[in-house]
């Protein structure tokens, strides 16, 4: 055991990655001939207790990582012992751990969901789910911005797949849309990354974070450049505007669990956003510290407006849930723009609880859709859903916490951004945009609870009527709402870590003293030919 | 003269041409001219990508003692670009003639921007 331990300890960052990929060839092998009542109906039974098991065993990781890093610790990986400015390194400080903690808390309760029916909807749902989870644990540990690029590419080819997972008309126009404009990403993405090399030499998180600061002129306005157009990239995952028109459609199209796990997508631009533009150009680094601050704060704030009124003009609830998500990577990436220690730690807890309450808020849509016959989740009336008070108390939860009413945890993050704001010049514009939206966040939820639990039809496919939701399918939605209330339970614990996850991502001369060591390494970057020095 | 047609200005405008062009087809409405697009962006890209280490003549990418050496990162990095541009290509044609396939129209959007021309191209 102790043994175990060890070793564990020892490959903590790389096993993060390496448990969902050998999971996934596992299913791979293991077959999916689709459908729940195949060739053989047990390879479902196993494919499923295969794929619980292994993300439980990455829940039960991602908790033992964030105790690990709770200490202040980095955890640096060299992979293959290669010293660090040359081989890739994996890193986990407070934020990657908790990054992790909350991709796997999202996972769990989102694949138990999906195995009450949607994963026979179509082939290898849990292998591709597998895949998607190798890329984002990997994006969340890498220290390498190249290597973050290839997570991201591991992660979006599983999404285009999940995506169209169930199939249908409109999910394949959707996924043309989605796939074509994350390839365009993808080579603005590499156009980023070959200035950000050919000015600083390398490629390294720490190593650039270390040289951006000693550029000038015309090699300090190219790395201005590149990190502009790293912002447009990481600005197209989170939903930064004007980069959001594609969410609503696209999360609106694809199957409820899947859009669920998108939740956690939307926040990879935004850990990357912190990591490049948060720490490396943000925080000492000369010419370019704090370059794109001017940008984000009212493109974050735009971003969290339009939302809200793309949700109070919702013609459907997945729809409006999908506008909720863009509104909240607004107030988060506002949080993020204010560069100071409080804003960080106050935009760290609010993605924590708007991802699971947004990934709750998908589930539950479904589950009042399937009720409603063919209306569906349009808002408009219809026949009343067989179980009103269950579901109605969901959503209603779900409503308070999204709204950020109190005593919930989305009222205590929105009050640390606020409280963070105090006294800055940008405050007036903070406290406006964050309350308003609150405000229509409520009145577009109220619209929606209304409709679908009052507004309802007397209809004779009452006596017929569907037969309740199992408990598969309840209980999972119950769980990740009810997390959002554990939250605020544990709201202090949870305020110090993110405290001093903050204080972390700002010392930037530890994060690099950790990574490359104390004796620089003598090299020549940018290499012009000349011998090492 | 030498300056004008120096290997950086060649390099540079043929892969400004190639993203123009690249950036146009994406533009298009069909799904086969975007997934050209697509492909010659990813050429030029890729090209960027090599260039980033600077451009050199008779230096090979591995260390050869006193002779100068080119700066071999890059081109494991466009490696790795290139493999990942070949699949997610692939899979893209692969969803474009699905969507084609499911929508009975090769449009971007799932079908005719204009259904009175489309009836009439019928006919």
């Amino acid at each position: 055991m102790g043994a175990l331990m060890d070793f564990w300890l020892q490959h903590a960052p790389v096993l993060t990655v390496l448990l969902p990929a050998m999971t996934a060839v596992v299913l791979l092998l293991l077959g999916d001939s689709g459908g729940e009542h195949g060739h053989d109906g047990d390879s479902v039974g196993v494919c499923r207790r295969v794929s619980l098991t292994s993300v439980a065993l990455g829940l039960l990781m991602a908790v033992g990582l964030v105790v690990h890093a709770s200490s202040g610790e980095l955890i640096v990986y060299r992979l293959g012992e290669w010293p660090a400015p040359f081989g890739i390194v994996l890193l986990v400080d407070r934020l990657s751990a908790l990054m992790l903690l909350l991709t796997a808390t999202v996972a769990l309760p989102v694949l138990w969901y999906a195995c009450g029916g949607w994963d026979t909807r179509g082939r290898y749902f849990h292998a591709l789910f597998h895949f998607q989870l190798m890329g984002l644990n990997g994006a969340f540990v890498t220290g390498d911005l190249f290597n973050l690029f290839v997570f991201f590419e591991v992660l979006l080819i599983a999404s285009y797949v999940l995506l169209v997972h169930g199939q249908g008309r409109e999910r394949f126009c959707m996924g043309v849309h989605y796939v074509v404009l994350n390839l365009a990403a993808s080579a603005l993405f590499l156009i980023g990354l070959g200035l950000v090399y050919a000015t600083t030499g390398t490629l390294n998180m720490a190593d650039v974070a270390q040289r951006v600061a000693l550029l000038q002129g015309d090699d300090a306005t190219l790395a201005h450049v590149a990190a502009v157009i790293l912002l447009v990239v990481f600005g197209l995952k989170a939903a930064l505007v004007p980069l959001y028109a594609w969410l609503p459609a696209t999360y609106a199209s694809a199957s409820a669990p899947v859009a669920a796990l998108f939740a956690i997508m939307t926040k990879v631009g935004v850990y990357s956003i912190v990591r490049v533009h948060g720490v490396i150009f943000g925080i000492d680094a000369g010419a370019l510290t704090e370059s794109v601050a001017g940008w984000l704060l009212p493109l974050a704030l735009t971003t969290s407006a339009l939302g809200v009124l793309g949700a109070l003009a919702a013609p459907n609830m997945a729809r409006l849930v999908a506008y909720l998500t863009v509104s909240s990577v607004g107030t988060i990436l506002a949080g993020v723009a204010l560069y100071s220690t409080q804003a960080w730690s106050a935009a760290l807890y609010y993605t924590l609880h708007s991802t699971l309450v947004i990934a709750a808020l998908f589930l539950l849509v479904e589950l009042i859709a399937a009720q409603r016959g063919d209306t569906c989740d349009r808002l408009q009336p219809a026949p009343a859903v067989r179980e009103p008070v269950l579901l109605g108390l969901m959503m209603l939860l779900g409503a308070a916490s999204a709204a950020g009413l109190p005593p919930l945890p989305g009222f205590l993050g929105k009050l640390m951004i606020l409280e963070a704001s105090h006294g800055l010049s940008a405050q007036a514009w903070v406290w406006s945009v964050v309350l308003v939206v609150g405000f229509f966040t409520i009145i577009g939820l109220a619209r929606a609870g209304a409709i679908v639990f009052w507004h309802v039809q007397p209809s004779e496919a009452d006596a017929v009527g569907h037969p309740g939701h199992s408990a598969r399918l309840i209980a999972p939605t119950a769980v990740l709402l009810l997390l959002g209330v554990v939250m605020a339970g544990l709201a202090s614990p949870l305020k110090r870590y993110t405290d001093a996850t903050a204080q972390q991502l700002t010392d930037k001369a530890a994060y690099v003293r950790a990574v490359l060591g104390e004796g620089a390494a003598s090299t020549t970057r940018p290499y012009r030919g000349e011998p090492a020095r | 003269m030498n300056t004008l047609l120096s290997l950086e200005f060649l390099l540079a405008s043929g892969l400004g041409l190639v993203a123009a062009a690249g950036i146009y087809l994406m533009l298009r409405g069909r799904t086969f001219p975007v997934v050209l697009g697509l492909s010659l962006l990813g050429y030029a890209v890729n090209v960027f990508l090599v260039t980033m280490g600077r451009l050199w003549h008779n230096a090979p990418p591995i260390l050869t003692g006193g002779a100068s050496v080119a700066d071999p990162l890059p081109q494991a990095l466009v490696l790795t670009a290139i493999v990942i541009g070949f699949a997610t290509t692939g899979f893209v044609i692969e969803l474009a003639l699905r969507s084609r396939h499911e929508s009975g129209s090769d449009h971007v959007d799932g079908h005719e921007p204009n259904p009175q021309r489309a009836q009439a191209g019928e006919r």
